[in-house]
């Protein structure tokens, strides 16, 4: 199992917003994680990324085999973990090669790796670009910064195919892209989907998953995982909305 | 003849009135007594084999210091200094040499390797006999003579008065008189040693003077005096300090330093301040007081300071430019960053005198730990600077909540043609930022390293090449240990 989550709750502020969530999947699997607006999806993405903040106050996640309650997020994240930020950051004044770079060199450094030789990096630039069609006129500006909502998107695949984590999750990755920028994320998973690693695709919309089919479709409902199922879960959700499942589980 | 004879009148004056004050200084010594009084002073010259007219100007710049309070306008504390238990004097000595790299502090070392500074040039800092692999005197040598080719002067303040004793005459002390300040007085009074550069009519230096700065790097001194000419058309790019950490046992610094430009002539002046800041505690750590001013005095005559200050416990420092020349142009880039209880009080003056004169002025500091950064400016268009323009930009980053970030622009105009414009901003390091670099495993240290120098690009690329990859890593050393 890749990742293992027993009886999660965590709390923002004292606030719990995550009560009692259980989840796992396998390498070679893909999720997809749906739900109403504010009913802890990109929460559950912080904790399992370790982002401050997020108190986990019961539970466990546990990644490879390890508890990583108490890891720091680049540990995780050298580890093998990356998430797709709903809202990505801009950093200005460092270039998105720059960036790179040392988000490379961070994870070698890790694994105890010398740093990666800059002809082989502007290689792997170059051949990960091609894959999600990212124009150089983006990669040479400072990270995110005037970057349209799209591109910022793509951006963050284009983070993800440099960095080939073990887990990915994609938070409303597909939400603001146009139908070809969409087919161009999806066409990256696509790529990068192995046996070896495993995507969880949080999103609104059935759409996506014309284009990045997932093993399974779960249902988030006020902090917990209420309802999961296969593909057609989603085709169900798209069609009748929200309402039957909220009148099932509303305290 | 009549010089030798001078000097020897000379020296039965100063010793009979040292007599007269109780004690005798010992000529042949290499360090004067510790305190001031006009006989350290005599002592000085004498040591240095000044002409009388420098001896004359020392004085007078004691005789004004005297009469003068130490300033207490900046935003920073000190405990009183003691100008009486400081010595003036002492002759440069060659300093024991280390026998290898294993003597050398590791601390140091750990931080020159975080530099990236190559393992020979390590030797020649930390001050470690070096074998014949690097020979320094032969750099010097092709540089020298690159220089002699262009009719460039480039020596020490002392040489310079030795040997081009006119051109000091003419040009000392004309941009900073010792009545401009408390600190410039005293340095005029006891200055030790600096630089000095005399760029000709139509020569653009075609070296950094930078190379030369880094081998030397280790003799600068406590009351260091630069001065720096460039002739119509001339050019040089110029750069002062190291970013490997430079400890001295001198607590007070008080240097000056001096830039005449003449007509269509530019002068880039760059700076690295990387002095002992003190330790964790705020125990120790230099106190720089330094005034530096150049004068734009030709038309279309530039001068463009760039600064980076990591170092210091106090630093007090407006790098100025007086647009006297009409169409001369004045910039500052700064970057200063302050850590534990580092105090920092920096900025600019750009005071316009002549008609379209043009000035920029971007300001970058950043605090962390419990240190203090002010920003402090003055842009002056005097009335006959028709259409004079200034754009002021000053950022302010603060990195935790226990530090201080003060801007305190001061714009006076008198000239309606004139456009200032002012731009300030204060910002706290983003928790976002800070996690979006975590999450692509880029750890907490690394990614405000890699923020704080995004920050700061603006500034550090206005630095001379090899210097702003030096300077980047600087920043990141000087924050290391600022957050969590
Ligand atoms: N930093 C925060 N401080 C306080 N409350 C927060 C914070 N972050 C999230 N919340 C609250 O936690 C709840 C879950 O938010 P979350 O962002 O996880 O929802 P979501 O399922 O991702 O919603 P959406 O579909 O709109 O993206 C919401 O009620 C939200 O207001
Ligand atoms: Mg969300």
């Amino acid at each position: 199992m890749l990742l293992n989550i027993k009886n999660l709750h965590v709390s923002i502020a004292g606030k719990e917003i995550i009560r009692g969530l259980n989840f796992s999947v396998n390498k070679g699997e893909i999720h997809a994680i749906m739900g109403p607006n504010g009913t802890g999806k990109s929460t559950l993405a912080a904790a399992i990324t370790g982002r401050e903040g997020y108190e986990i106050t019961k539970g466990e996640i546990i990644f490879k085999g390890q508890v990583i309650n108490d890891w720091s997020p680049d540990k995780r994240a050298n580890e093998g973990v990356f998430l797709s930020f709903q809202y990505p950051i801009e950093i200005p004044g460092v270039s998105m090669t720059n960036f790179m770079r040392t988000a490379l060199n961070a994870r070698r450094e890790y694994k105890e790796l010398p740093p990666i030789p800059a002809g082989e990096f502007l290689k792997k630039m170059e051949e990960k670009k091609k894959l999600v069609e990212i124009h150089s006129k983006l990669t040479n500006r400072s990270v995110n910064e005037g970057f349209s909502g799209g591109e910022k998107k793509k951006n963050e695949i284009f983070q993800m195919a440099l960095l080939e984590p073990e887990l990915a999750i994609l938070d409303e990755t597909d939400s603001g892209l146009d139908i070809d920028a969409l087919k161009v994320v999806a066409n990256g998973v696509n790529q990068l989907k192995s046996d070896e690693n495993a995507f969880i695709v949080i999103t609104h919309y059935q759409r996506l998953l014309d284009y990045i089919v997932p093993d399974f479709v779960h249902v988030m409902y006020n902090g917990r995982i209420v309802k999961s199922g296969g593909k057609g879960l989603a085709l169900e959700l798209e069609e009748r909305g929200y309402d039957w499942i909220k009148d099932q589980f509303d305290d | 003849m009549s010089d030798e004879k001078k000097n020897g009148d000379f020296l039965d004056e100063v010793t009979s009135e040292e007599y007269k004050y109780g004690f005798v200084t010992d000529l042949e010594s290499d360090q004067s007594p510790r305190g001031l009084s006009e006989d350290i002073i005599r002592f000085i010259s004498k040591k240095k084999n000044e002409p009388d007219w420098l001896l004359e100007f020392r004085l007078k710049a004691y005789r004004h210091w005297l009469t003068l309070e130490e300033p207490d306008w900046a935003l920073i504390h000190h405990p009183p200094i003691d100008y009486q238990d400081i010595i003036y004097f002492s002759a440069p000595k060659p300093k024991e040499k280390l026998k290898s790299l294993d003597e050398v502090d590791p601390e140091l070392l750990d931080t020159f390797n975080k530099l990236g500074i190559s393992l020979e040039e390590q030797k020649q800092l930390a001050g470690v006999a070096v074998d014949a692999v690097i020979d320094s005197v032969s750099v010097k040598t092709t540089f020298q003579d690159t220089l002699a080719k262009h009719d460039i002067i480039f020596c020490s303040f002392s040489e310079a008065v030795q040997n081009h004793p006119d051109l000091v005459k003419k040009y000392l002390g004309t941009v900073v008189p010792y009545t401009d300040n408390y600190f410039a007085a005293l340095n005029s009074a006891v200055f030790s040693d600096g630089s000095f550069c005399f760029i000709p009519k139509g020569v653009r230096c075609p070296i950094e003077l930078s190379t030369y700065f880094r081998i030397n790097a280790a003799n600068t001194g406590q009351f260091e005096r630069t001065l720096l000419i460039a002739e119509e058309g001339g050019y040089v790019s110029y750069l002062e300090g190291c970013t490997a950490p430079q400890r001295d046992e001198n607590q007070l610094h008080a240097a000056i330093v001096e830039i005449i430009v003449m007509d269509d002539a530019e002068v880039k002046y760059s700076t690295v301040q990387n002095w002992y800041p003190g330790n964790k505690e705020g125990k120790g750590g230099i106190y720089n007081f330094v005034t530096k001013r150049g004068l734009c005095k030709g038309k279309n005559s530039k001068i463009s300071w760039t600064q980076v200050e990591t170092g210091s416990a106090i630093t007090w420092k407006y790098p100025s430019c007086v647009l006297l020349g009409d169409h001369s142009v004045g910039e500052f880039y700064s970057v200063a960053v302050t850590n534990n209880y580092q105090q920092a009080d920096t900025g600019t003056k750009m005071i316009h005198l002549g008609k379209n004169t043009r000035s920029t002025i971007i300001s970058k500091g950043i605090s962390a730990g419990k240190s203090n950064n002010s920003y402090r400016g003055l842009v002056r268009v005097s009335k006959n600077a028709d259409n004079a323009r200034n754009y002021s930009q000053c950022d302010s980053l603060l990195l935790g909540d226990q530090c201080g970030a003060h801007t305190f622009p001061y714009i006076k105009t008198g000239n309606e043609t004139s456009t200032v414009e002012h731009e300030a901003t204060t910002s706290k390091i983003s928790e976002d930022q800070l996690f979006y670099c975590q999450q692509r495993g880029i750890d907490m240290e690394k990614a405000i390293g890699l923020i704080v120098n995004g920050y700061a690009k603006q500034v550090l690329n206005k630095l001379p090449m090899e210097f702003a990859v030096e300077a980047k890593k600087l920043l990141e050393i000087t924050l290391e240990g600022s957050v969590g």
